[in-house]
């Protein structure tokens, strides 16, 4: 079982569905890194070898019983987390668009800037090459829109190279949005007054399989955060919940 | 007139009918068939009680009662979706904390029951 080092225990989260073309080649790029750091597969119910390409890799793999989407399946993973005792958590996409490189960068930002969440932004100092037509745009709409409720500029608001703190942790780990989450925890720290910063990174195509999110359910990826975020704005309770 | 109300009220026998035969099968649970019993009495009386209707048909402005009766069947129905839509929303959660809880509690019992192996192996 994976256990938390030190003071400030790290874990890396990779959420896998159906990913035994690239899981297996993001941990072990991973691994070669960073040696010895906990690495959690959490599979969501996949109907090919994720979960076994993952162990012999030399992950822990947490699989849930059936698929429950992105946002439950990181919560599973944060759960696990907070339950033994990680300070920090880093999620990585088990596609291999987030080169574990950053790994260090976005650590060092969360203990260093006491934010309690760090994204890897690819519209920082990277390009954004990697992203389709239809994601940039929602990403300029979502940036313009994040803009005017978080009042702080958010460069990539999609990105789900993100890191967390044990508060943050302790946040998600009892409640996190489970479809296309990554918008909705931005508006979730805001509304518990928590804070996040960005980090430069570059993202690379994916090492195979497809995204989810096409063309028409773009609309409904919209249609839904957009929701999810009014949501958790009419939830604000003007302080920080303890 | 007459019609329609003998056809909402053999109707409204008919849900009933059905509800309590799959109470009876148990296909439907006790406190999930309340919402629609009550649909369905509240359709029964309407249907059975002219007066209110044609009282409640002036008193909204519309001069058709039959149109009142489809308005409340409408509401009421909607009332009922919504109650099963906030049961279903519940039932959605429990059980993504139940798979998460079970996720993590097979994956703790995999670690305990790999312990031992390497245990045994290193002896």
């Amino acid at each position: 079982m994976i256990q938390p080092r030190g003071d400030n225990s790290l874990m890396i989260l990779i959420p896998a569905f159906n990913e035994e073309g690239a899981v297996g080649s993001v941990i072990q790029e991973t691994r070669s890194y960073h040696p010895g750091l906990p690495i959690l597969v959490v599979d969501d119910c996949s109907a090919d070898g994720t979960r076994s390409i993952a162990q012999r890799a030399g992950a822990d793999v947490l699989s849930v019983p059936y698929h429950l989407g992105l946002g439950g399946c990181v919560q599973a993973g944060y759960r696990l987390a907070y339950d033994l005792g990680f300070e920090y958590v880093i999620r990585l996409d088990g596609d291999g668009q987030h080169d574990p490189r950053y790994i260090t960068l976005l650590l060092d930002t969360l203990k260093s800037s006491g934010a309690q969440m760090v994204i890897g932004s690819r519209y920082l100092d990277g390009t954004g090459e990697h992203t389709s037509r239809a994601r940039g745009i929602g990403i300029l709409f979502f940036r313009w829109f994040l803009g005017l409720i978080l009042a702080k500029k958010v460069h990539d608001p999609t990105s789900g190279y993100v890191g967390v703190n044990r508060q943050a942790l302790e946040v998600f780990a009892r409640s996190f949005p489970l479809e296309y989450p990554e918008i909705e925890a931005l508006v979730v720290l805001k509304r518990l007054l928590f804070r996040f910063e960005e980090v430069p990174v570059k993202m690379r195509p994916r090492m195979a399989g497809k995204s989810t999110i096409t063309a028409m359910r773009s609309f409904y990826y919209v249609a839904h955060v957009l929701l999810g975020v009014l949501v958790n704005i009419l939830k604000y309770q003007g302080g920080r919940k303890t | 007139m007459e019609r329609m109300l003998s056809l909402i009220a053999g109707m409204s026998i008919l849900l009933m009918g059905l509800v309590l035969f799959n109470i009876r099968r148990a296909h439907i649970r006790v406190e999930y068939s309340v919402s629609w019993l009550g649909a369905a009495i509240v359709l029964l009386l309407l249907s059975q009680w002219e007066w209110g209707l044609m009282s409640f048909a002036q008193l909204i402005g519309l001069n058709d009662p039959p149109v009142v009766l489809l308005l409340i069947i409408g509401a009421v129905f909607l009332m009922v979706f919504f109650r099963f839509s906030v049961v279903i929303s519940d039932l959605k959660d429990a059980n993504i904390a139940l798979t998460q809880k079970v996720a993590v509690l097979e994956y703790q019992l995999n670690c305990l029951h790999e312990k031992p192996q390497a245990t045994d192996h290193e002896r």
